[in-house]
């Protein structure tokens, strides 16, 4: 697959030593927006940015004018609490790492906090309905999973928004918690956030992150680990229509001993202008023995006129690690391949079908929520049938 | 009676900007369990042929008829000749990233057959085949033609064959960058296929080789895009002690 990588695309994968992925980032992180120069667009972290689509987000231009109806159903026991910044849990996570996260950190007026007690063992999801009503948001969400508890929490992305925002998932010392967040926009929508988990000991964090609506989509899923013995699944999957620009930066930092990180993002592109970014920045810093990490990156381009851009970058600083590695590869659907399939009888649709479904299959098979497993498959074909037409 | 009638069969290509004509005038008629032998130099439009039969979009058809049992061919899509019983083995089969070989092989069967085998007896079915054909089980897991050697991917391409049981198998180039042994291997599933009696075979080759497993009733010269010569078993005999100088030289030059 990777051997038919279309014009436009980058698949350089980089494995340096001794440079921090952060360091190359213009700016240190910050709650501060003020600390952070407006980019200009060349920086390392905006190259691949349209900023003129942000819409104000990112030079201070966009103020606040509210839109956004967020409905929480959780089981008993769950609370959901609306809250000031001076509140501890706010910020816990880590710092915005970015001008536009430390804008939506400076300008959100009150945050979300959804805590599920120490030792809870939820049967029912924590259901998250973000619905944007247009205007311009800054939001903050905090989502706490106590000692020992384990949870599903969903967050649904619907509706038309200029939006920044900070989720921050503070998973307790043994906790798990497995975080599915769909950004099913209309197809105005602008969308930024850094998603950052910090994990504690033993702990494990599985995060599936669905994108498929927006003008723009632009999120930033960081881990970092509080104490040894950590886990992080990322699961990613997009399909970036005509005009759409999807962009997913991923940046795990192993700075503690014993901690495992696995990483598989898949991505479909269809039409003119569609943009796909993906971005894997894994450090292991000289502290973090025992490490064991894994990237991926598939695309799957099945029309003229789309662009994917690949980095994944492994930086190891130290030689004592259990395994490390990454992939990154962008294929094509092509007319032979389209001819091969209805040579064997399949009708144009089906065979495009084979492929998608195939493509994403095995990642949403991975993924290991079964109730998910089919609505993600609806899904997929929904995209393909309103292009394929 | 499966019949497939070749009637002066033009075809053309587009490349650098200007049409070229490739097929120049072929007939030919392959009944049921009838084997034909196409052997012909390189370029001289072997592959054309075969792609033309199956509909291949880059190949434009200029003039001629192609049907089978009456019904016209060149009228139908591609999927539409597959599932009318026409079977293209291809000379360099495509990679199809992220479908494994078996969801292929079951989704070809199901649009084949015009209903999903069931799955109990299908699984079996395929395994068999696959035993035949010496191929790896762990195969069926590994996405269609992916990192396959070029001997891999002709025993795929033979496998569906044995399991779509075609009405008209168009072979081209099957031999090719085979060993010996896989020759052999590949060479007896054609033949439990065309035992079967209710297979019409074109077999594409460049070289005799490959007629020393599967005996052909008919011979044919192809050259410079239409068949030159034909005749029985022996004629491949002829081309083996004197080649395809007499044909080229005498052949209209593109
Ligand atoms: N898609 C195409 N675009 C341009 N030219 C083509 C195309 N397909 C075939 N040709 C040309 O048509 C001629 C016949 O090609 P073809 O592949 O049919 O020959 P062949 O007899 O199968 O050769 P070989 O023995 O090498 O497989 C060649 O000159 C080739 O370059
Ligand atoms: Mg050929």
């Amino acid at each position: 697959m990777a051997d038919n990588t279309p014009a436009g695309s980058t698949t350089d994968g980089a494995i340096t030593v001794g440079q921090p992925a952060d360091a190359r980032v213009s700016a240190a992180p910050s709650y501060d927006v003020a600390d952070f120069p407006v980019p200009h667009g060349r920086e390392e972290e905006w190259r691949f940015t349209p900023l003129e689509r942000l819409r104000g987000l990112h030079d201070g231009t966009a103020e606040a004018t509210g839109g956004l109806r967020v409905e929480v159903t959780a089981p008993d026991g769950v609370t959901v609490q609306t809250v000031d910044r001076t509140d501890p849990r706010v910020g816990r996570a880590g710092k915005p790492v970015d001008r536009v996260a430390a804008q939506a950190y400076s300008s959100f007026e009150k945050a979300s906090v959804v805590s599920i007690p120490k030792e809870a063992i939820l049967t029912e999801p924590v259901r998250i309905a973000v619905h944007g009503e247009g205007g311009t948001v800054y939001g903050h969400q905090v989502v706490e999973i106590g000692a020992f508890a384990e949870a599903v929490v969903v967050i649904e992305h619907t509706g038309d928004t200029t939006m920044a925002a900070n989720v921050e998932y503070l998973v307790g010392d043994g906790a798990k918690l497995t975080v599915v967040s769909v950004q099913d926009w209309d197809d105005t929508a602008v969308h930024a956030a850094q998603h950052t988990a910090l994990i504690g000991r033993d702990a494990t964090f599985k995060s599936v992150v669905v994108t498929l609506g927006g003008d723009l989509v632009r999120l930033h899923p960081r881990v970092v680990y509080g104490a040894p013995g950590g886990e992080a699944e990322l699961y990613g999957l997009y399909f970036t229509d005509e005009g759409q620009h999807q962009e997913h930066r991923l940046f795990i930092d192993h700075d503690t001993p014993h901690c495992r990180s696995n990483v598989a993002y898949k991505g479909a592109l269809q039409g003119q202008d569609a943009h796909a970014v993906w971005i894997g920045d894994v450090l292991i810093r000289a502290a973090a023995e025992g490490t064991d990490t894994y990237e991926l990156n598939r695309n799957l381009v099945l029309t003229d006129g789309a662009r994917v851009d690949s980095v994944p970058n492994l930086e190891i600083e130290t030689g004592e690690i259990v395994g490390a590695g990454h992939a990154s590869a962008t294929g094509r659907f092509d007319d032979e391949q389209l001819f091969y399939l209805q040579s064997r009888g399949m009708r144009a649709d089906d065979a495009r079908r084979l492929v998608v479904r195939g493509f994403f299959g095995e990642l949403v098979q991975q993924i290991g929520l079964a109730d998910l497993e089919e609505r993600l498959m609806a899904k997929i074909d929904a995209e393909l049938e309103a292009s394929v037409g | 009676m499966a019949t497939l009638e070749i009637n002066d069969l033009h075809v053309t290509v587009e490349a650098d900007n200007a049409t070229k004509e490739i097929l120049r005038g072929v007939d030919l008629t392959v009944k049921q369990g009838e084997t034909h032998a196409i052997m012909g130099p390189n370029g001289s439009g072997k592959s054309t042929l075969a792609y033309s039969l199956a509909g291949h979009p880059k190949y434009t058809v200029t003039g001629g008829t192609v049907t089978l049992d009456g019904e016209d061919v060149l009228a139908m899509t591609v999927d539409e000749r597959a599932r009318a019983g026409l079977f293209l083995a291809m000379q360099y089969p495509v990679e199809v990233p992220g479908v494994s070989v078996s969801n292929f092989l079951r989704t070809s069967a199901t649009a084949i057959r015009g209903e999903a085998p069931k799955l109990r007896t299908w699984v079996k079915e395929v395994r068999e085949a696959m035993e035949r054909l010496s191929m790896d089980p762990a195969f069926a897991e590994r996405n269609v033609n992916e990192g396959f050697s070029g001997g891999e991917k002709k025993r795929h391409e033979i496998l569906q064959l044995e399991l779509l049981k075609p009405h008209i198998a168009i072979l081209d180039e099957t031999d090719s960058g085979l060993d010996v042994d896989a020759l052999r291997v590949v060479s007896e599933g054609v033949n439990r296929v065309r035992e079967g009696g209710d297979v019409g075979t074109l077999l594409i080759t460049h070289y005799t080789r490959i007629l020393r497993y599967i005996k052909p009733d008919f011979v044919h010269v192809f050259a410079a895009g239409r068949i030159a010569e034909s005749g029985g078993a022996e004629l491949a005999d002829k081309l083996e002690e004197e080649g395809y100088e007499s044909y080229v030289k005498g052949g209209a030059s593109a």
